[in-house]
Formats: structure tokens, C-alpha cells, sequence
């Protein structure tokens, strides 16, 4: 895991993902926006709604593309087999990378929202703790959903540009079943509302963009029309442990589905 | 070729590795014993890289395939921490030198002195390079390296994969020195195609040809004994 870990602090990607947060925090103090009272947020609130909008936009994609290459680049480049022939298990192998995306994901985005919170007490706004709790629960578990989604592409694709494509196919998939395909179903099928509900929560990104407006008033249009139909089905509570608990067994799952393939098939 | 039970490292029956149509090994069977230095020989597709990977536990396979008794895909790790393995291409690791040496130390349990040693020995400063990431080096500093890695291990068995491919002249001869001071307990598996540098070395030639092996003979000279005439 260290060895990942170290790598990863090295590569590119990694510190334009960790400016690009931190800056993006530091950019929204610095043009006002804890001043602003659209739409109904005020002080870091609106911060930190803003904020998670543009994670859920920004973080599964970068997840996605950063981790859908490592064990099947490994692969290609020859890494795996001198790596794969020291000491070191299948499972070691595959749940330390896991574990050191997870790390290097998580981090730079906590402190991001973390450090907003602490501006925020040291220039005397009021800070919403709750939502800072509640949203660095759902960014660990949409990051360790979306881990698992890529770790299991990874261990299971041939190659590297198919394992690109396949991320971005599903990622435009999930994006594209936010409130838009949901609703024409909805319209076009005369389906029920219950069965576009339940389609809804299978969507790890809807269950994410959900939860982020969760305590706050259903009525608001910001929330997007599946958003309201949920909540307005599914009491707030009960749904806050739902959308934390779904991602991390949806990514539960898949990680363990990916590290069982790569344990029982030909690593090269 | 009879060797007593006890000395028999690698047991190996009916061993066939087939990748979807293609059969790369067929059949194959034969016993690696624990004094052997052999030099797996055969032309390109031969199946040696494969059944090198298969030791490793890096392929399925069908067959029987023991390493000191035990499955390389089920007991991978017991049996990885008695192999030293030189790939024939040095794989573009990102780390650094001396993150890679930490790793190494940690897991193979072996102090990094005993890697600094063989490299320096090979004409490696290991000291020099320690910041920089591993990939970036040149390609007969990283074949030192990964040499100097598995023969800085007290190991049981020594795969080495073309070991002497990207070497100057002065670093083969030392790192045949070294294999020839290596502990006589230790079985060394050397693929390669030079049979004039390894002839001097190894105590067995093992020749693969489609998947199978057609020569297997102990040699005082493993020149004279090859099937054809034809130079690897």
C-alpha cells in the first residue's frame, strides 16, 4: 500500500485533483460566496452544497479514470509480473492499491472541506457541522463506491483503452440517469413513480446528489425532480443512512468481485 | 535421470498451459532438483517465459506443478520467499530507488546491505541513484538492480530470465562470478540465449521446443549437446 501510496503522491493527476479542490474552496471565499443568498443557502452552507456539486461532478470521473488503469496497466507493462513475483498475496496486491487510491482520493478533498469549515469558524460565520459530517461521510462513500466500480473494470479488462472506455461508458450512463432518462421513463412508459424511485436509488451518483440536499428544504428546485420524488417517499433519515451505507456495499461489492477474478485468473 | 525424493524442488507432471486455442506447454514433465543449474534453452515461443510465470504462480495451468511441495497458486507467498526472479525486460516501476529497496527489505526480509553489495560488485552505485524513480534509469542499471535484488536473497531457487540482456561485458562476467559462488543448494534456472556465456555455469541443459521438452541431459560442456546446431 505505501509503495502505491508514493506513487501516487508523485503523478500529476494527483496534485492537479488536490489544487484543483483546494483552490476551488479558496476561490469561492475569495469571491464572496458565503455572502450570496440564491436560491436559499447562506454563509458556508452554500459553500459546501457548491462544493459537493462540483464533487459529484469532478470525483467519480477522476476516480473512474485514475483507477480503471492500474492493475490492468500493471499488466501491460510488465510491472505485475516482477511485482506478482515477490512475496506479496493476489489480495495484498489488489486491496493495498485500493486501499492507497482510497487514501490519496479522500484526503485532498477532506481537508478541502475540513479547512472551508475552519476558515469558516476562524472569520466567525456559524458552521453547519451536521452537513460537514454528513458530507465527508458521502464523499468516502462515493469515493469508495467508485474505487470499487474501477478496481473490478481494472482487474477484469484486457487492456488499458478498453478499461478507459468502459469507465467513461458507465460514467455517462450513471450522469445520464440523473432526472433526465428517469423522467422521460417517467413520462414516455407511464411508468410508476415508485419504480423510477427505486431505479434512482441504484444510482450511486443520484443517492449522492440526493443526500447533499437532504437537510435542507424538499421544495427547492435546485434538487432536481428524482431528488424530490425520493425524499418525499423515503423519510430523511432513513435515507442518510441509505446513502452512505448503499455506496460503500455497491463498492464493497465490486471490489471484492474484482479482487476474487483477479485471485483466480490468469494475472497476465 | 533419478534424483533422490528430498532433493526434488520442482515437481513437475503433465504440466499444459493453454491461452484460449493456443497451447503453450503440452504435457509437459520433469523434476528440478535442488543442486541443478540449468539452462532452459529453446527458440522464441518455446514456452520457457511461460513456464517460468507458472512456477511463480502467475498462470493456471493443467498438470501437476509443486514448488517444495506446495501449489505455486495456493501457497504463493511461502513459495515466493524461497525465489529470486530477473525478468527478461525490467518493467517500468515508478518508484524510487530507495523506495523500492525499503519494499524489498520489508517483504523479502533480507537487509538492504546484501543489495547494496551485489550492486556495487556489479559496477551499480546504489547510493548515487537512491532519489531517483526507478523507470528513469538506464536499462543496464535497472537489469543490475533486479539482479542484485535476487541474488542479494538467501534463496532456495533462482529464476533468471535472460539475466545478462541489457549488461556490458565487465557486469556479465561479474555476474557470473557471482552465480558461479552462489550457494550450491540453490536451484538456478538461467534462460538464455548465449550458450557460450552460461556453458561454463550449468550442470543441465534443458532445451524446450513447442511447449515440450526434447533435450534433458547433464553436461560437463552444454555446448556439444544440443538437438541442432543452431546457436540460441
Amino acid at each position: 500500500m505505501n509503495a502505491d501510496i508514493y506513487q501516487s503522491l508523485r503523478s500529476r493527476w494527483f496534485w492537479v485533483y488536490s489544487i484543483l479542490f483546494g483552490g476551488f474552496v479558496a476561490v469561492m471565499f475569495a469571491t464572496g460566496i458565503t455572502e450570496s443568498q440564491i436560491i436559499g443557502f447562506v454563509g458556508l452552507s452554500r459553500l459546501m452544497v457548491t462544493f459537493m456539486q462540483v464533487s459529484m461532478v469532478i470525483l467519480p470521473i477522476y476516480v473512474l479514470i485514475t483507477t480503471v488503469r492500474s492493475v490492468v496497466g500493471d499488466r501491460e507493462s510488465n510491472v505485475m509480473e516482477y511485482m506478482l513475483s515477490l512475496p506479496v498475496s493476489f489480495s495484498g496486491y489488489f486491496w493495498g492499491k485500493f486501499a492507497a487510491k482510497f487514501l490519496v482520493t479522500y484526503i485532498p478533498v477532506f481537508i478541502a472541506l475540513f479547512g472551508a469549515a475552519l476558515w469558516g469558524s476562524l472569520t466567525k460565520l456559524d458552521v453547519p457541522w451536521d452537513l460537514f459530517m454528513l458530507y465527508s461521510a458521502l464523499l468516502a462513500a462515493m469515493i469508495f463506491c467508485f474505487l470499487g466500480i474501477s478496481m473490478f473494470i481494472s482487474a477484469v479488462a484486457h487492456s488499458q483503452d478498453l478499461a478507459i472506455s468502459s469507465a467513461f461508458v458507465l460514467w455517462l450512463l450513471l450522469v445520464a440517469f440523473l432526472d433526465l432518462i428517469l423522467m422521460g421513463l417517467l413520462l414516455k412508459l407511464r411508468l410508476d413513480a415508485g419504480t423510477v424511485i427505486g431505479i434512482g436509488m441504484l444510482n450511486p451518483l443520484q443517492v449522492f446528489r440526493t443526500a447533499v440536499l437532504v437537510l435542507f428544504d424538499p421544495d427547492l428546485t435546485v434538487m432536481g425532480a428524482a431528488s424530490y420524488f425520493i425524499l418525499d417517499t423515503v423519510s430523511r433519515e432513513l435515507f442518510i443512512v441509505f446513502a452512505i451505507a448503499y455506496p460503500i456495499l455497491l463498492g464493497g461489492l465490486f471490489g471484492w468481485l474484482g479482487n476474487y477474478f483477479f485471485n483466480t485468473k490468469d494475472i497476465l | 535421470m533419478t534424483e533422490p525424493l528430498d532433493n526434488i524442488l520442482i515437481r513437475i507432471r503433465e504440466l499444459t498451459k493453454t491461452f484460449k486455442q493456443q497451447t503453450v506447454i503440452n504435457g509437459l514433465t520433469v523434476d528440478l532438483n535442488s543442486n541443478d543449474r540449468i539452462a532452459l534453452i529453446g527458440q522464441n515461443g518455446a514456452g520457457k517465459t511461460t513456464l517460468i510465470r507458472c512456477i511463480l504462480g502467475q498462470y493456471n495451468f493443467e498438470g501437476e506443478l509443486e514448488v517444495m511441495g506446495m501449489n505455486p497458486r495456493k501457497s504463493r507467498k511461502l513459495i515466493l520467499q524461497e525465489i529470486g526472479f530477473v525478468p527478461q525486460t525490467p518493467p517500468p516501476i515508478k518508484l524510487t530507488v530507495k523506495e523500492l529497496i525499503n519494499f524489498l527489505e520489508k517483504i523479502t526480509h533480507t537487509p538492504a546491505a546484501e543489495f547494496y553489495k551485489i550492486s556495487n560488485d556489479l559496477g551499480l552505485d546504489i547510493a548515487q541513484n537512491l532519489s531517483k524513480p526507478f523507470h528513469k534509469l538506464s536499462g543496464g542499471m535497472k537489469q543490475k538492480l533486479l539482479i542484485s535484488f535476487a541474488l542479494g536473497r538467501k534463496v532456495k531457487v533462482l529464476l533468471l530470465d535472460e539475466p545478462s540482456a541489457n549488461l556490458d561485458p565487465q557486469a556479465r562476467i561479474i555476474l557470473f562470478d557471482h552465480l558461479k559462488n552462489y550457494s550450491t543448494n540453490t536451484l538456478m534456472v538461467l534462460s538464455s540465449h548465449r550458450m557460450e556465456e552460461i556453458g561454463d555455469l550449468v550442470t543441465r541443459v534443458i532445451e524446450m521446443d513447442l511447449g515440450q521438452i526434447v533435450v534433458d541431459k547433464e553436461v560437463n560442456n552444454p555446448q556439444n549437446i544440443l538437438s541442432h546446431e543452431k546457436s540460441f
